[in-house]
C-alpha cells in the first residue's frame, strides 16, 4: 500500500460502494424494506441494503490488496468503509438542508432517519462513519480468517438473514402444523428473528457447515454395486416425485398459486430455451404465442357473446396449440435471414403487433378489446374440475412434465444438434447439409407451442384474458430467466423460475423492484457469468475456453469489473 | 431456363412475397376508397402532414444515437430508449420551478434554452456511463451477449428512474408564445410543429457538420470503417467510441425536450416506442447512414402521421390511429425483408441483416 495509485483506487472503491449505497437508497429499495427486521428490535433489512454495497466494496478492495500483513488489510478495509459511509454521509447532510424530496420522491425524512439510525442527525452521522470503518475492518478480519471458519460464519449470517426475512411467509405455512408453532414462536418475534432466535440460528447453522466442511475431506467415497446405484437413483427420484406431488397439498392455496405462477413461467421458459438456447435465435416476441394460445382458448370456450364454438377445454386445446404454431411458422418465414439484433428487433415488433391488434376497436367485436375475454372454461375430468389453484398445479405439472420430457428428448437428438450447429455457425451448418429453413421454422414452431400451452393454463387459471398481461416485458421475463439460468440448459430454466419468478411474488416488497433486479440481474449475468447459474456443459466449455485463448484482451477490464458494477 | 428459377425460387420467397402484396394491396385499395369516401378535407390531410413531419425531425435525432453506435460498434443500444427517456424526465422539474417562478414566460428562449441544456447533460452522462460500464467490457464478446446486457440496463434505467421520480406521469408546462398559429403562405400551421421541425434540423445539420468536417467525426468515421486500423493510425478507439455515446445521448436529451413540447407528458416508460420507432427509421434508412438516419425518420414520420388514415379509414376499420405503433413495426419487417441495407445504405449493412 505504498503506491499513491493505490490509495486513489480505494478511494474510489469507497466511492462506489458509498455511490451504490446512495442509489438504493435513493430508488426506494432501503425504504421498501425499512420494516421487515431481520432480527428484531436490532437490524432491517433496509439497513442491511443500505450497507451492503460498502460491505461488498470492502470486501473486494481487500481481496484484491492481497497483503499477507493482516495490519495493512485491517486499514484497507477500513480506509474503504469510511470513504463510502462518508460519501452517504454527505448525502444524508445535503438532503438534511435542501429538501429534494420534490424531485426524488423516495429521500424522505424518515429515510435519512432511517439511515443515521434514528439517532440525532448530527449524532447519526458520526455513527455512520464509524459503522463504516467497523464494516471494513470486519470484512478485512473474515477475510483473514481460515477459510472453514470463514465458509461457517457467511453460511451462519445468511441463513439468519434469509429467515429472518421470509418471516411471514413461513410462519402462513407452520401456523397448519400445529405443534410447530410453539418453536416458531421462540424463534422468532413481531417481525424477524427474536434476538435469542436469531443467535440460535446463527449457532446451529455455522456448528453444522464448520462439521460439514470438515468431515468432506476425511470422507473416502462410498463403492455401490451398480443395482445398489441404481436403486439409490429411483428412490432419489421416487423422494423428488412425492415432494413435488405434496407441494400444494403441504404449502396451501396461497404457495400453490405461486407455484402455479412459475410453474407457467417454466414451460414457457422450456419453450424459448429452445429457440434462443439451443437454436441461437434471439426472440423478444415470445409473449405473442402466449396471448395467441390464451386468446384461441378463451374466444374457443367462452359462453360470452365472443364465443365461437363454446368448447370444452380440452377440446379446445389442440386448436389453441395449432393457431400457436402456425403463427410461429408464419413468423419465421420472414424472419428467416436475419440474424441476432435484428431478429430481436423484428420478433420484439411481432409481439408488439399482436397486442396493439387485440387492444384495437377493430378486432374488439371478436376479442374483446380493452375488456378482454371472460369465462374462460375450467379444465374437468369427468365431474372433477381443476377449479382452485391447488388443483390447477396438476395440470401446470403435466404441461411441464412433457414439455420437459420433449425438450431432453430433443436437446441431443439430430434436430437438436442441427439446431446447435445453425446457432454456432449458420454458413458452415448449411454446407454440412442442414435444412436451414426448416430447422429454423421447426424451433420457432417448438418455442410457439410451449409457448401456447403457457397461454392456454394461464388463460385458464385466471378465467379470463386481458391485453394487459401480454406486453413486452413477459417476453424479457422468460427471455431473463432462461439467461439466469443458463442459456440451453434445462435445469437452469427451473432455477431461473424460481429464482426470478418465484422470490419477487414471495416477497411483496419487491413487486415494485422487481424488473429493475431483473435488469441489473442480466447486466451483471453478462458481464460476470455469461453461462448462467446452471450451465450446460458445452457452453460453459466454450466460455471458459474463450479466456484461456485470448488472455491478452485486456486484462485490466477483467479485473476491474466490479468496480465498474458498482459505477452505476 | 425456366429449371434454374424454379430451383432458386424456395417457398419462403413465395410466401414472402405473398405478404408484400398482400400489404401493398390494403395500402393502394385503402388509399384509393378513403381519397374516393373524401372524410378528410386536403387542410386536414395537410395537417396530418406537418404533424408527421415534425414527429419524423424528433426521431431523426433519436435515431442518430442508434446509427452512429451501430456503426462504430455494430449493435443495437437497445438502451438508447431509456437515455432518451432520462433527459425529458429528470428536466421536467427544472421547467416546472422555471415554470412556476413565471421564468419560463418572461423569459421563453432563455428557459428552453436552460431546460434543453439540462435535458442533453443528463442524457449524454447515462448514455456514456452505459458505454463504460455495459458495453465496454463486453466488446469482444459474442454477438447475443451485448445485446442481452441493453435490454437488461434498459429495463435497469426504466425502474432506477421510477425510483427516483415516481411512476406516475408528469405534465410539462407550456409556453405562452410557442401556443397558437402561424400563417404561412395562407397556411395556418401549429408553432410548435414548425419549431420542433426546425430544431431538428438545425440539430441534424449540426450532428453531420460533427461527423463530416470536425477531426472527431473523421475519427469516427475511420473507427466505423476499421477499428484495428484505425487504432494503429494512433486514434484513441476508446475515446472516439465515448464521444459517439456522448454524442448520441445529447442529441436524444434534445430529442425528448422537443417530443415533450409535441407530447407535453413524461414518465418512466416513454421511451420505449419513440425508441423503437427511432430503431425502426434507422434501419429504412440505412443504419449507420447519418443522412439515411434523417430520411428514415421523416419518411417514418410521415407514415404514422398520415398512414393510418389514408390506409385503413377507407376498409371501414375504427379508430384507424389506434394501429399506428402496428405499423411503424410492419415499415420495420418489410424492410428487413425486402431491403435490409436501407434506402440509402449499401456497405455497413450488407453481410449484417
Amino acid at each position: 500500500m505504498e503506491k499513491k495509485s493505490d490509495w486513489v483506487k480505494l478511494v474510489k472503491n469507497g466511492i462506489i460502494g458509498g455511490g451504490l449505497s446512495v442509489l438504493l437508497s435513493v430508488i426506494g429499495l432501503v425504504q421498501a424494506f425499512e420494516s421487515s427486521y431481520v432480527i428484531s428490535g436490532v437490524i432491517t433489512m433496509g439497513q442491511i441494503f443500505a450497507l451492503s454495497p460498502i460491505l461488498f466494496e470492502c470486501y473486494l478492495s481487500v481481496r484484491k490488496a492481497s497483503t499477507k500483513n493482516t495490519l495493512a488489510a485491517l486499514s484497507v478495509g477500513g480506509l474503504v468503509g469510511f470513504v463510502g459511509a462518508a460519501v452517504l454521509a454527505i448525502f444524508v447532510g445535503i438532503s438534511h438542508v435542501i429538501n429534494i424530496r420534490n424531485v426524488l420522491i423516495n429521500v424522505s425524512p424518515d429515510l435519512l432517519s432511517l439511515l443515521t439510525f434514528r439517532l440525532p442527525m448530527a449524532i447519526g452521522l458520526l455513527v455512520l462513519l464509524g459503522v463504516g470503518v467497523i464494516i471494513g475492518v470486519i470484512s478485512a478480519a473474515v477475510l483473514s480468517l481460515p477459510a472453514r471458519f470463514r465458509n461457517a460464519l457467511t453460511q451462519a449470517i445468511l441463513y439468519v438473514i434469509l429467515l429472518g426475512l421470509f418471516r411471514d411467509l413461513i410462519f402462513t405455512v407452520i401456523i397448519r402444523w400445529g405443534f410447530v408453532q410453539y418453536a416458531f414462536l421462540w424463534l422468532y418475534a413481531q417481525s424477524g428473528l427474536s434476538i435469542p432466535g436469531a443467535i440460535f440460528v446463527f449457532i446451529v447453522v455455522g456448528g453444522l457447515t464448520y462439521w460439514r466442511l470438515g468431515r468432506v475431506k476425511k470422507e473416502t467415497p462410498v463403492k455401490r454395486t451398480k443395482q445398489q446405484q441404481s436403486i439409490y437413483q429411483w428412490g432419489t427420484r421416487a423422494i423428488i416425485a412425492i415432494v413435488v406431488l405434496s407441494l400444494p397439498l403441504v404449502l396451501g392455496s396461497y404457495f400453490s398459486e405461486i407455484l402455479d405462477n412459475v410453474g407457467i413461467y417454466v414451460l414457457m421458459g422450456l419453450g424459448l430455451n429452445i429457440v434462443v438456447g439451443f437454436a441461437g435465435l434471439l426472440d423478444l416476441g415470445y409473449v405473442a404465442f402466449y396471448a395467441i394460445g390464451a386468446y384461441t382458448l378463451g374466444v374457443l370456450t367462452t359462453t360470452e357473446a365472443v364465443g365461437l364454438l363454446h368448447l370444452s377445454f380440452w377440446a379446445a386445446i389442440p386448436f389453441a396449440l395449432v393457431v400457436a404454431v402456425l403463427s410461429g411458422i408464419i413468423l419465421g418465414l420472414p424472419v428467416l435471414r436475419m440474424r441476432g439484433d435484428y431478429l430481436a428487433i423484428v420478433t420484439l415488433g411481432f409481439g408488439e403487433i399482436i397486442r396493439i391488434l387485440v387492444l384495437s376497436d377493430w378486432l374488439k367485436p371478436h376479442l374483446g378489446g380493452s375488456e378482454g375475454v371472460q369465462q374462460i372454461a375450467q379444465p374437468t375430468i369427468g365431474s372433477f374440475v381443476f377449479g382452485d389453484q391447488q388443483r390447477l398445479y396438476y395440470v401446470i405439472l403435466a404441461g411441464i412434465l412433457i414439455a420437459g420430457f420433449i425438450a431432453v428428448r430433443l436437446k441431443d437428438s439430430h434436430l437438436g444438434r442441427s439446431w446447435m450447429a445453425l446457432r454456432e455457425d449458420e454458413d458452415v451448418a448449411q454446407a454440412m447439409g442442414i435444412n436451414k429453413v426448416a430447422t429454423k421454422l421447426l424451433a420457432f414452431a417448438m418455442g410457439a407451442l410451449f409457448s401456447g400451452l403457457g397461454g392456454v393454463l394461464f388463460a385458464t387459471k385466471i378465467g379470463s384474458v386481458y391485453p394487459q398481461s401480454f406486453s413486452f416485458i413477459v417476453s424479457i421475463n422468460i427471455l431473463s430467466l432462461i439467461i439466469i439460468g443458463g442459456m440451453g440448459s434445462i435445469p437452469g430454466v427451473f432455477i431461473g423460475g424460481l429464482a426470478l419468478v418465484g422470490l419477487p411474488l414471495l416477497l411483496s416488497q419487491f413487486t415494485d423492484f422487481r424488473y429493475l433486479i431483473y435488469g441489473a440481474a442480466l447486466v451483471a449475468m453478462m458481464l460476470y457469468r455469461p453461462e448462467g447459474l446452471a450451465p450446460e456443459a458445452r457452453r460453459r466449455l466454450e466460455l471458459h475456453e474463450d479466456r484461456v485463448e485470448v488472455p491478452h484482451e485486456e486484462p485490466a477490464t477483467v479485473l476491474k469489473t466490479p468496480g465498474e458494477l458498482g459505477g452505476k | 431456363m425456366l429449371r434454374t428459377l424454379r430451383q432458386r425460387i424456395t417457398i419462403t420467397d413465395i410466401f414472402i412475397w405473398i405478404i408484400g402484396l398482400a400489404i401493398a394491396g390494403v395500402v393502394i385499395f385503402g388509399t384509393i376508397r378513403t381519397l374516393e369516401g373524401g372524410r378528410y378535407s386536403g387542410g386536414a390531410w395537410l395537417d396530418l402532414t406537418i404533424k408527421g413531419l415534425a414527429l419524423g425531425g424528433v426521431y431523426a435525432l433519436i435515431a442518430m444515437g442508434y446509427t452512429m453506435v451501430y456503426g462504430i460498434l455494430k449493435m443495437i443500444n437497445f438502451a438508447h430508449s431509456e437515455v432518451f427517456m432520462s433527459g425529458p424526465f429528470t428536466a421536467v422539474f427544472i421547467a416546472l420551478g422555471l415554470s412556476n417562478s413565471g421564468f419560463l414566460n418572461r423569459q421563453p428562449i432563455i428557459g428552453l434554452i436552460i431546460i434543453t441544456l439540462v435535458s442533453a447533460a443528463v442524457s449524454m452522462t447515462i448514455a456514456i456511463l452505459l458505454e463504460r460500464i455495459c458495453y465496454r467490457p463486453l466488446r469482444t464478446a459474442p454477438r447475443l451477449v451485448p445485446l442481452i446486457t441493453a435490454i437488461g440496463a434498459s429495463f435497469f434505467l426504466q425502474y432506477v428512474f421510477r425510483g427516483f421520480y415516481g411512476s406516475g406521469s408528469k405534465g410539462y408546462p407550456t409556453i405562452d408564445i410557442l401556443k397558437g398559429t402561424w400563417h404561412i403562405f395562407g397556411i395556418e400551421v401549429f408553432k410548435i410543429q414548425l419549431i420542433v421541425l426546425a430544431s431538428a434540423i438545425i440539430m441534424m445539420l449540426t450532428l453531420y457538420a460533427i461527423v463530416q468536417w470536425t477531426k472527431i467525426g473523421k475519427a469516427m468515421r475511420s473507427v466505423s470503417e476499421d477499428k484495428e486500423a484505425a487504432e494503429l493510425m494512433g486514434i484513441d478507439v476508446d475515446r472516439v467510441i465515448v464521444f459517439t455515446f456522448g454524442v448520441g445521448g445529447a442529441s436524444a436529451g434534445i430529442a425528448g425536450i422537443l417530443y415533450v413540447l409535441l407530447f407535453p407528458v413524461v414518465n418512466f416508460y416513454m421511451g420505449f416506442f419513440p425508441g423503437i420507432k427511432a430503431f425502426t427509421a434507422a434501419v429504412l434508412g440505412g443504419i449507420g447512414n447519418v443522412p439515411g438516419a434523417f430520411l428514415g425518420s421523416i419518411i417514418l414520420g410521415l407514415l404514422e402521421s398520415v398512414g393510418p388514415n389514408l390506409f385503413l379509414t377507407g376498409l371501414g376499420i375504427p379508430s384507424p390511429s389506434q394501429l399506428k405503433d402496428a405499423i411503424a413495426f410492419i415499415v420495420l419487417v418489410l424492410i428487413l425483408i425486402f431491403r435490409p441495407t436501407g434506402i440509402l445504405g449499401e456497405r455497413i449493412a450488407q453481410d449484417k441483416a
